[in-house]
């Protein structure tokens, strides 16, 4: 195993004279995952019973099969785990868990609503199939993945992987209920938004590109207007994925996930490079490049007035580039106040559009309150310091930069729909992670989880086995 | 339902909700792993009672016939300078190797290291001892380049490429 910053306190204590130094084995936290797990079931399940009684009076009758459901999924994630990633976190699976229970039963809730809400249509089972195929997935990367390392041989292979993946919206047909987004690829009814999964793929080619390069990224750079920047050809692939990627995404209209790039991008040359210039760099970077966009795309220009005046939309006159879909939100969070006004007793359908996806934070601020949506932001914060820890422990660089790069992205997405949603920032559409409606979204996150998983396990796994080959030493009296 | 048993339920769940978060913290504090101190006298009973009036020699081979760990011998392995500075390994009679290879228990993310670039073992009489395995650049031992396997003290500074190694107690 290995340790981080020795605090000097712990500095000192070697030197006191009556006490020893051991070092303390990350030890296998199955037992406590498993009663956590058992926990962050029964949190959602209570949920449930809490909707079904406040609207129909009685338990729901569903309530039986969806709780074993649940349990039995996170059952079996729970053994993968434990077959094959023993020193794993134990908190990022019952915190994920917990996640997507709470984004299962607001999407039932919300599917109860029935006809008051806007195209409504039962999208709980759905939701269900997915987490199913994400908890599949999930155990699929556990189980196939020995090593994260492994990875590090495929930096150039997800490279084009995740271009690809990007591109590819771009070449199917775009529907009128996409809103302006082309980031679906269709087969038929069933869709899938690749987006998602060149997250983790860019990812890993960011993390295994850095790792070989970051040298000489941080040390042969030229000092320009006060910044350290490096040589082109150090700079010049991963500039040009990133500027890729960037294009397709505007070119598709999907801001989110450009901003969510860029954030990545810039955090994983900060971690790998340690020069603060690159946080400069990106600030100014993104704000020039969102006035640009923002002048230039009209669809962008809406989101950008909704946010400076929400309510514009509401007025007797609404101007012409405005939504009314942030106001909505902003009303349902005032109206939960601070303890909320219950599960299932919410006006969520007021929310008219997205109210399962983008949105799906207003009917939780609404009816869980303030307390309950901080709850729910704590449990992100969580996942993001487990992901923190993990890339602290993780022994070797590559390792380093994949968990912190998985865990940045994972917050920067909490932080672009949160902002968004509350009025923070301009709205750009994202789905929460496990709490909104949305398959790929669900899916590509328990794949995330799962390899910051394996990543843990590594970085907490005791040392390798003792030598066999050497004997006990053998210590006769001195003749 | 009543008002009052929404009202309940509604802040139940919420305490539920909090009563996790709490819980999960608590996990995180108990999980912080990293070193362990102990005091002396509890930990090893036999060192703290040796008879004050025996020879000093047979004081000290009382002290060797304890198994482990010997007085002195270092606890781990501290990486002092280059890009994985800060990082530690516990010893515990395994053999550790450097290198550039992903599968090394120290994987050095360092230009001037080779794949397979030394190893660090206990020998047969237990002392710590560092071989290089035929690296390109070579393996310094306080300076001196090693071309045969040769004792690691502790603290003497092992460097390999930027990266320096020393052993602590």
């Amino acid at each position: 195993m290995s340790t981080f910053d020795l605090s000097p306190e712990t500095n000192a204590a070697n030197r006191r004279p009556n006490t020893t130094i051991t070092p303390a084995a990350a030890p296998n936290r199955r037992n406590t995952e498993l009663v956590m797990l058992g926990f962050a079931v029964l949190v959602p399940i209570l949920a449930y019973a809490n909707v079904g009684l406040a609207m129909d009076g009685s338990l729901p009758a569903g309530m039986l099969g969806y709780g074993i459901g649940m349990a039995a999924l996170a059952l079996i994630a729970h053994l993968a785990v434990r077959r094959f990633a023993p020193y794993a976190d134990p908190l990022l699976l019952p915190l994920a868990t917990l996640l997507n229970g709470l984004g299962l039963v607001m999407i039932w809730r919300l599917d109860k609503a029935g006809k008051l809400l806007r195209n409504n249509f039962a999208a709980a089972p759905n939701q269900l199939m997915w987490s199913g195929l994400g908890v599949a997935v999930f155990i699929g990367v556990v189980l196939l993945l020995k090593d994260h390392r492994i990875l590090q041989r495929y930096t150039y292979i997800s490279m084009v992987v995740a271009l690809v993946l990007l591109a590819a919206p771009a070449f199917f047909p775009s529907r009128q209920e996409d809103f302006g987004a082309k980031i679906w690829i269709r087969f038929g009814s069933f869709s899938i938004q690749p987006g998602e999964f060149a997250k983790i793929i860019l990812t890993i080619f960011f993390a295994g590109f850095l790792m070989v390069k970051k040298d000489a990224l941080a040390l042969a750079s030229r000092r320009f207007m006060g910044l350290m920047l490096p040589r082109g050809r150090d700079l010049g692939p991963i500039l040009m994925v990133w500027l890729l990627s960037i294009l397709i995404l505007v070119f598709e209209t999907d801001l989110g996930t450009s901003f969510l790039f860029f954030g990545l991008f810039v955090v994983m040359l900060y971690v790998a490079t340690e020069r603060t210039s690159w946080i400069v760099f990106g600030l100014v970077m993104s704000v020039g490049g969102a006035a640009v966009v923002a002048t230039m795309e009209p669809h962008v220009k809406t989101r950008i007035n909704a946010w400076l005046d929400p309510m514009a939309a509401f007025a007797p006159h609404p101007p012409a580039n405005s939504s009314e879909q942030i106001g909505q939100t902003l009303m349902a969070l005032g109206s939960g106040g601070t303890t909320g006004t219950g599960l299932g007793q919410g006006r969520s359908w007021l929310i008219q559009f997205a109210a399962k996806s983008d949105f799906i934070l207003g009917s939780f601020g609404e009816e869980l309150g303030l307390t309950g949506l901080m709850a729910v932001f704590m449990i992100y914060a969580l996942i993001v310091q487990r992901g923190l820890r993990t890339a602290l422990a993780a022994r070797d660089a590559f390792g380093k930069l994949l968990a912190t790069g998985l865990t940045s992205a994972f917050a920067l997405q909490v932080f672009v729909v949160a902002g968004g949603v509350t009025g923070l920032i301009p709205l750009t559409g994202m789905t929460m992670p496990f709490l909104a409606q949305g398959g790929s979204s669900l899916v590509a996150n328990w794949a995330l989880i799962a390899l910051l998983l394996k990543i843990s396990d590594i970085a907490r796994r005791p040392a390798a086995e003792p030598a066999a080959a050497i004997p006990e030493p053998t210590r006769g009296p001195v003749s | 339902m009543s008002d009052l048993t929404l009202t309940v339920m509604r802040l139940g769940f919420l305490a539920v909700l909090w009563l996790f978060v709490i819980v999960a913290v608590q996990v995180i504090r108990s999980d912080l792993f990293g070193t362990k101190v102990n005091p002396r006298g509890a930990r090893r009973p036999a060192a703290a009672q040796a008879p004050a009036g025996r020879a000093p020699q047979s004081q000290q081979a009382a002290t060797q016939q304890q198994p482990r760990p010997r007085r002195g011998a270092p606890t781990h392995l501290v990486v002092v300078a280059g890009s994985l500075q800060g990082t530690t390994v516990a010893l515990q009679g395994q053999t550790i190797t450097l290198g550039r290879a992903h599968d090394s228990t120290i994987v050095l993310d360092d230009d001037y290291a080779s794949s397979r670039h030394a190893r660090i073992y206990p020998d047969q009489t237990g002392q710590w001892t560092v071989e290089d395995l035929g690296s390109t650049n070579g393996t310094y031992l306080d300076r001196q380049r090693l071309t045969a396997p040769t004792p690691f003290q502790v603290g003497v500074p092992l460097r390999i490429g930027r990266t320096v190694i020393e052993l602590r107690k």
